[in-house]
């Protein structure tokens, strides 16, 4: 099994790439309807990274964020978590409720904003994750997610801590989505389990 | 001049006075301050996961409550602290996440806390204040000058303890 991820070689890091590729495509495409506005995304990054640099990926530990986060089960059980900074969460569910720009007050949530973002999240995910379970031809079943709205160190490392039992390092395929080109909404996150590269791997012919 | 040293996830380190040590962002982890007032040393461990009992990988030991308290204890030792002098404060163990199924994951806070405290009792050091659980993130400023330990939040406010 591959414990180790520096063992991966760089055409199975290519394949990886790919596999975020085209679920955050799709997902950014299901986002672009959602807020019928135009999102952009970058190329994907695969990232070994040790634990604790993750949060700087998304701007440091103290940022504060929304996360959502879910955990697909299945024959290659995988974590799912989406990043975005508050401000941006907040745009996002101006736009989805129709309200008017900057009416969606940080401080004070209320149980509709959440649920709009949760919902957000919600098709974001399972979006993805069917576009894998297609490429792969594998089974990902999503939980219910979950959300929480805090500092973004304090947020990866309740997810990263399912890890730290296995590894020191995690593997991270990373995607940005911009509007209009400039403005950065969020951060996606797949983060297989150490035993799910294999089969995820192994699914698409290429295993060690 | 004193430095604000970070602590990352997983992590440890020690510093003496005027020293700071910092760590971010703690969510379901827990950080381990311990300090030996008579040479105002201490150290910051940032530990993931209870046990490195379950662990098929224990090389860091700083990721788990009873290897990261050893290692703490051990270091402090090489530096001239005495373990009978140790005092204990520690911050973190929030479960993060609301999630509609309860699953173990989502409990490790808790398991988290429970452990510090047992593992630090197994090497008597007293824990002098504790400020665990909830559902939100801390960030935790460990001033080796006076022992006190600030804990800030995003809308839970702030405190020493």
């Amino acid at each position: 099994m591959v414990y180790d991820f520096s063992e991966l070689s760089g055409m199975q890091l290519d394949i990886l790439k790919e596999i975020g590729n085209i679920g955050s495509g799709n997902a950014a495409t299901a986002l672009a309807q959602l807020l019928n506005a135009k999102i952009d995304m970058n190329v994907p990054q695969v990232n070994i990274l040790p634990f604790a640099e993750v949060p700087d990926l998304v701007g440091g530990p103290d940022l504060h964020v929304v996360g959502l986060f879910l955990l697909a089960s299945g024959s290659a059980p995988a974590s799912i978590l989406f990043l975005l900074p508050v401000d941006k969460a907040c745009l996002l569910v101006d736009m989805l409720m129709g309200k008017e720009w900057g009416q969606t007050n940080p401080e004070i949530l209320s149980d509709m904003d959440i649920s709009a973002l949760m919902e957000l999240g919600n098709i974001i995910c399972a979006t993805y994750l069917n576009a894998l379970a297609m490429f792969t031809q594998l089974e990902f079943r999503p939980s219910v997610p979950a959300l929480g709205i805090d500092m973004a160190g304090a947020i990866l490392n309740s997810v990263l801590a399912q890890f730290g039992a296995v590894a020191d390092h995690v593997l991270v395929l990373e995607t940005q989505f911009k509007r209009e080109e400039q403005e950065i909404v969020g951060h996606f996150f797949l983060l297989p389990e150490p035993g799910s590269l294999d089969v995820i791997l192994a699914s698409l012919g290429v295993s060690l | 001049m004193s430095k604000i040293i970070q602590v990352g996830m997983a992590d440890y380190k020690l510093a003496t006075a005027p020293d700071k040590l910092i760590t971010a962002g703690l969510g379901s982890c827990i950080g381990i301050c311990l300090y030996d007032k008579a040479i105002k040393l201490g150290s910051l461990t940032h530990i993931m996961l209870p046990s490195s009992s379950q662990a098929k990988n224990t090389s860091n030991e700083a990721k788990f409550a009873d290897t990261g308290i050893k290692l703490a204890i051990r270091e402090m030792e090489k530096k001239g602290a005495i373990p009978a002098r140790l005092l204990a404060k520690i911050a973190g163990g929030a479960q993060m996440f609301k999630f509609s199924g309860e699953s173990d994951i989502m409990k490790i806070g808790e398991r988290n806390s429970i452990a510090v405290k047992e593992n630090l009792e197994v090497h008597r050091i007293k824990l002098l204040s504790s400020d665990t659980g909830g559902n939100y993130g801390r960030t935790i400023i460990f001033d080796l000058e006076t022992g006190d330990l600030l804990v800030k939040t995003i809308g839970h406010g702030e405190r020493v303890i």
